[in-house]
This record gives C-alpha cells, structure tokens and sequence, in this order.
C-alpha cells in the first residue's frame, strides 16, 4: 500500500535518484535518433540530444540554441534509456519548453550560447532535474544552492584534449579534500571565498564528499580518457564530439562504455583500445584563444 | 557462511555495499568471474538494465550467474535488478537478455519518464513498519507465476516486490532512501535459504 504517491513526485531524493542510477555509466551526445540507437546498443546509460556536437558548434560558429523539438521527440522515441538535451544557461523558457517535452534530465550547458551572463535558471522551479556544469568547488556549490541534481565537470567541449577536464576535477575534488581538513571556525572564511552558502560548506566539509553525483566533460575521445577520469573519482562520464567524431563510432562507444566498468584493469584497458580506428581530430585547448574556451563560460 | 556479493558494473552499487556494511554485514564487489566464489548471496544494484546486461556479458559473468541462481543462490534485485531476474520482459530492447530466476513478466520503464518517477511509503509482507521507497523510472510486475509470493504493490495493486525461493527481486530502491530493512530480509534469506557454494 502506498500513501502521498501523489504528491511526492519530483522531490530532490527523485530527482538526484536518475543521477545515482547513471552511476558508472556513459552519457553520450546524439544528433540523430540513429545515432541514439548507436549509442544504446553500444550501452550508453543515457543520451544527450543535440542538434550540433561541441566540435561542429565550435567549427561552424554562430549563436547555439535549445535543440528543435521535432529532433528531441524523435530521439526519445527511439531510445529507451533516459534522455537528456541541453538548455543555455539562464534561458529558463527553453527549460520549460524542454520539460513539456518530457525530457529525463536538463543539460543548463555552457556548450551553448548562453541567455543571461548573470543569473543561472533557478531550477528549483522545475520538476525535472537538472544537471549543471562547474570548473571548482565554488561553482558547483551554487549550482546545487539552484537546484540542480546532478554535476559535471565543465572540461573543454569539442576539443578531444582531455586536460581541461582534467584540471576542473582535480579542482573540485581537491577543494573537497581541503575544505574537510579545515576547522569548524574556519569555515566562515572558505564560504565566503567559495562565494557559497555557509550550509552547503559544511556539509561537504563534514562529509568530506560532494552532495550530488559528479560526471566529468568535456574533451573524453579514448576509452583510457575515460578511465582516467573515472581513476580520479568521477562518478560517470559524457563524451561528447569524441564518438560521432571519430572513425568507428559504435566500436568506440563500446569501447569507453567497457573502460569506464572496468576504469581500474589495466589488462581490460589494453584490449578495449585496439582496433578503433581514428580517434576524433582534436583541437589542443593551449591554442584556444581565449574567448573561444566555453568552460569560463557560467558564473 | 561467505559475503554477500554486489554487481559492480554500473549503477548505484556503492549504496548497496554502504547499506549492508551499515548492518555490519560482509560484503564484496563483484566484476569478474573470480568473484563470484564463496558467496552466501547475490545482489543486482539499480542502474540501467541494457547497459548491466551487456556488461555481464563482456566480462564473463552472465553464463556463472544465471548457474548460480540455478542451484539456490540467494539473489536479490533492485530495479534494474529486479528487469535481469525476470524470466519475461516487456519494452526492453531487441538484443537485451535476462538472467531470469522469478517467473514473472516485468514491464521496463513502467510509469514513463522521469517526470513521473516518485517515492512512497511501501508496506512489505514481512517487514511491519512501512518501508520509504524511491521509484525512478521504475519497472512492475505485470504477471506472476504460480510459485511467486507478492511481498509489496502500489495503492492500485500494481506489483512491486516478489520473491520466489532464493530469488527476491524488487521495482524501487530502498538504498537511496536510508532504508535498511529489505537489505536485512535479504541477510536473513542468505542464512536460511540452503546453499552450499560447492556442489
């Protein structure tokens, strides 16, 4: 027998319940329902609709926008794992839009343009979950003091150089690890510095852990990109350009999904990454001047 | 008597471990063959029932579990778990396997997206207080054979919860929500269901 099942629909426990299910799992961008079903059968555990990869917004410039309806509909009817699109950061209309479709999870990403240079959406707003980027501690913090229910480390979209990605999960986590050796008193001064809410610091200093599961993005193209970042403690992994960019993308679907299980067997390592054919291209992110990096992109 | 194993392929299986380390249970993860010795009990975790299916494939582990459940492995699932248990499923996808172990049809996907994932306060034969359940994306029992005991259903008789001998498989995650009293039913049906590891 079940009581309030009405009325606890959307809940923060619901909504960071999908995230803590895509645990250990790869979330992979799509531009096609062909594509999704690729990447499905590959074991995707979710997929990220798109009208663009990172590397082709990059390439072809211009504005970036919420994706076509048409394109989001065909793409969850043709998966049966969750489905994800993206949002620009602060355009809470897309969101709304993207929720009336039935979307599983909001990317609020800075892989598109973004809307407002202020403000985020205030995602507590919605009864869908959200899913946010962030570079540091500081910002991840006041993506969940928005709501969001789930965390990515930013890296550098489209690129295919993993070191981006890299150096914002050595960040976050390493902020983690120092915030839980400080003391009670001197936490003050670390919100303050974060710019987040004193609350929220001492929880993650009491916990010595984030409060919500964190996915790494943002340059992952070889199955040994993913298993790095799942050695450093991500929870999961997005690849983006990294599997459609490349020269067998179902075999290096399968490929990452198997690095990132087994993230720690150097022997499974090994087997997964032969015979892939070309890896994506890849721009190094040194070269990107820097207006074009969209990681500093969300405040 | 050994650990009790979890499936660590993908999924929420770290809640799983926490949960029977909290009961003061032994627990050990599970991703190749090898581990899968000596265990006096089995859980499949929540995660994504396509993704877990194929993974057990690749490293070797589908053909030893589904023997294991053969000869009494006591074997517990949540959600996604619950899907691999069933010897029937509904809205899977073409290539997509079970173990099987519950005669029971199961519908993946149940309720539709995650808008309509919730959490509910579940009476389970069995446990006297009311048990706080997370449903995400979950799947239901939509038939049950003639040797399955239904333990839980929803306000409209939906089913939840079976078990059949050794195999308990369930539509929700009592490890998201702090609860620990199915995890201890299941560590009591690991000490009386009788299995011996070796023959």
């Amino acid at each position: 027998m079940t009581d309030k099942a009405k009325d606890s629909k959307s809940t923060p426990l619901v909504k960071r319940g999908l995230a803590e299910m895509l645990k250990g799992g790869v979330i992979m961008d799509v531009v096609t329902a062909d594509q999704a079903k690729i990447a499905e059968d590959a074991g995707a555990v979710a997929v990220m609709a798109l009208e663009r990869v990172p590397a082709d917004i990059r390439a072809q410039g211009g504005v970036a926008r919420m994706s076509d309806p048409d394109l989001i509909d065909q793409i969850i009817a043709s998966v049966s794992i969750p489905v994800m699109a993206k949002a620009r950061i602060g355009h809470f209309v897309e969101a709304q839009i993207l929720q009336s479709l039935k979307v599983d999870y909001i990317d609020e990403s800075e892989v598109l343009s973004p809307a407002d240079y202020v403000h985020h959406i205030d995602k507590w707003k919605f009864d869908v979950p959200f899913v946010c980027g962030a570079t540091n501690l500081g910002e991840a913090l006041r993506r969940v003091t928005e709501g969001a229910a789930m965390l990515r480390s930013k890296g550098e979209a489209g690129t295919g150089d993993v070191s981006e990605a890299m150096k914002h999960i050595r960040t976050i986590l390493g902020e983690v690890r120092a915030l839980s050796s400080k003391s009670e008193d001197e936490l003050y001064v670390a919100a303050k510095e974060l710019q987040a809410p004193l609350e929220l610091v001492r929880e993650v200093a009491r916990t010595g852990k984030l409060p919500l599961v964190l996915f790494t993005a943002g340059g992952i193209a070889t199955p040994a990109d993913a298993a790095l970042m799942m050695q450093m403690g991500a929870d999961g992994v997005f690849v983006g350009s990294g599997i459609f960019k490349s020269g067998n993308p179902a075999a290096r679907a399968s490929a990452i999904v198997k690095a990132t299980t087994s993230f720690d067997d150097p022997d499974v390592l090994a087997n997964v990454s032969r015979g892939l054919g070309e890896a994506m291209v890849g721009i190094n992110v040194a070269d990107l001047p820097a207006p074009h990096r969209l990681s500093e992109r969300g405040w | 008597m050994g650990p009790i194993g979890v499936l660590c392929l993908q999924g929420d299986f770290r809640e799983h471990l926490q949960t029977f380390e909290a009961l003061g249970v032994e627990t050990v993860r599970v991703r190749k063959p090898a581990d899968l010795e000596g265990l006096k009990g089995l859980v499949i975790p929540g995660g994504e029932s396509t993704v877990i299916d194929k993974l057990s494939s690749t490293f070797g582990l589908r053909d030893p579990i589904i023997e294991l459940i053969g000869r009494g492995l006591p074997v517990f699932g949540t959600c996604a778990g619950l899907i691999l248990l069933a010897d029937r499923i509904v809205d899977g996808v073409a290539t997509q396997k079970t173990f099987g172990g519950l005669d029971v049809t199961v519908q993946r996907n149940a309720f539709g997206s995650q808008l309509e994932s919730f959490e509910a306060d579940i009476r389970f034969e069995g446990i006297e207080e009311p048990v706080r359940a997370a449903f995400i994306r979950a799947p239901i029992v939509l038939e049950t054979g003639p040797e399955v005991s239904v333990l839980a259903t929803l306000n409209d008789g939906r089913v939840v919860a079976v078990r059949q001998g050794n195999v308990l498989g369930i539509s929700f995650h009592p490890e998201v929500t702090g609860e620990t009293a199915i995890h201890e039913y299941f560590a009591q049906m690991c000490k009386t269901v009788d299995f011996k590891s070796r023959n």
